[in-house]
């Protein structure tokens, strides 16, 4: 069980909005995860470097905040599970053009019809999902 | 000083502002604490003891970029970039829609979408160690089986 922690949310949230808009207003770029991911690895660009820089960004901006307070760190999930999530989520993404990112906040933000029922769709499938794998199997904490 | 060297001069500070925004993004996400799978898994529970933490996540990130892309837009260019680079897809096809199921399915596996899954990295979550090769693995078999459209 997790308590509903709102303030730390809403400024976490208003942070990645802030990443987003600074993006866009000075590289013209849209900051989606996955578009930077396969642009890096999957499908090269020919601008590979901002990307990889965002990323590394990424990485580093949660490593400083862990210096600050700790994540909690699930214990005992199966490993199978999550390369059987992984891959979909790899795969998904890639032919979705956009991820959580680059269609749930940047898609949305540019009021994107595509970006909108991309986010419904997985939203929807997420929580389906969850259901079936907590409530209906009994699986999963 | 011409407009292509001028531009040319932007490269680093494109560069910078990249690291920035990456940087201030990973913060968001530590800070909303999305780097929990838990705590994303508890959101998307309906029917348990639901924790509404990433509606004020979304809610927060959705309602600023909406306001400053407007501001953004309104100027026609970026600052240090000839023009923007936005998606050009347009469609609400077959691809969308089975790729976006699919990775709802692997989130609500996981509790990991790519962005949380690769900045996990960053405080040694060995979750992630396993998350990320496998997103990666599977973007490359799509990329194997389809050619899809990409933003330039």
């Amino acid at each position: 069980m997790t308590s509903f922690t709102a303030l730390h949310a809403l400024i976490g949230g208003l942070l990645i909005g802030s990443s987003a808009v600074l993006l866009l207003w000075l590289n013209g770029r849209i900051a989606g995860v996955t578009g930077m991911l396969t642009g890096l690895l999957v499908k090269p660009s020919n601008s590979p470097l901002w990307r990889l820089l965002f990323l590394l960004g990424l990485v580093g901006g949660c490593a400083l905040y862990g210096l600050f307070a700790p994540t909690p760190q699930r214990q005992g999930f199966s490993p199978l599970l999550l390369i059987a999530a992984g891959l979909l989520t790899g795969y998904g993404t890639a032919q979705a053009n956009g991820c959580t990112s680059g269609h749930g906040v940047c898609g949305l933000a540019r009021l994107s019809l595509r970006s909108l029922v991309a986010t419904a769709t997985f939203l929807g499938l997420a929580i389906a999902t969850t259901f079936v794998l907590r409530h209906l199997l009994g699986l999963a904490p | 000083m011409s407009g292509t060297s001028s531009l040319r001069n932007f490269a680093t500070l494109r560069a910078i502002a990249a690291l920035a925004s990456g940087l201030l993004f990973g913060l968001g996400l530590s800070m909303a604490q999305m780097t929990n799978p838990d705590k994303v898994l508890n959101f998307l529970d309906l029917a348990g003891q639901w924790d509404p933490s990433l509606l004020l996540v979304l809610g927060g990130a959705v309602l600023l970029s909406t306001l400053g892309y407007a501001l953004v837009f309104k100027r026609g260019t970026p600052v240090w970039e000839r023009q923007f680079h936005l998606p050009l897809a347009r469609s609400i096809d077959r691809p969308l829609l089975i790729g976006s199921a699919l990775f709802g399915i692997g989130w609500g596996l996981c509790g990991y979408c790519p962005g949380p899954a690769i900045a996990s990295l960053g405080f040694g979550n060995p979750e992630a160690l396993w998350v990320v090769p496998s997103i990666i693995a599977g973007a490359a078999l799509q990329r194997h089986y389809r050619q899809t459209a990409d933003i330039d």
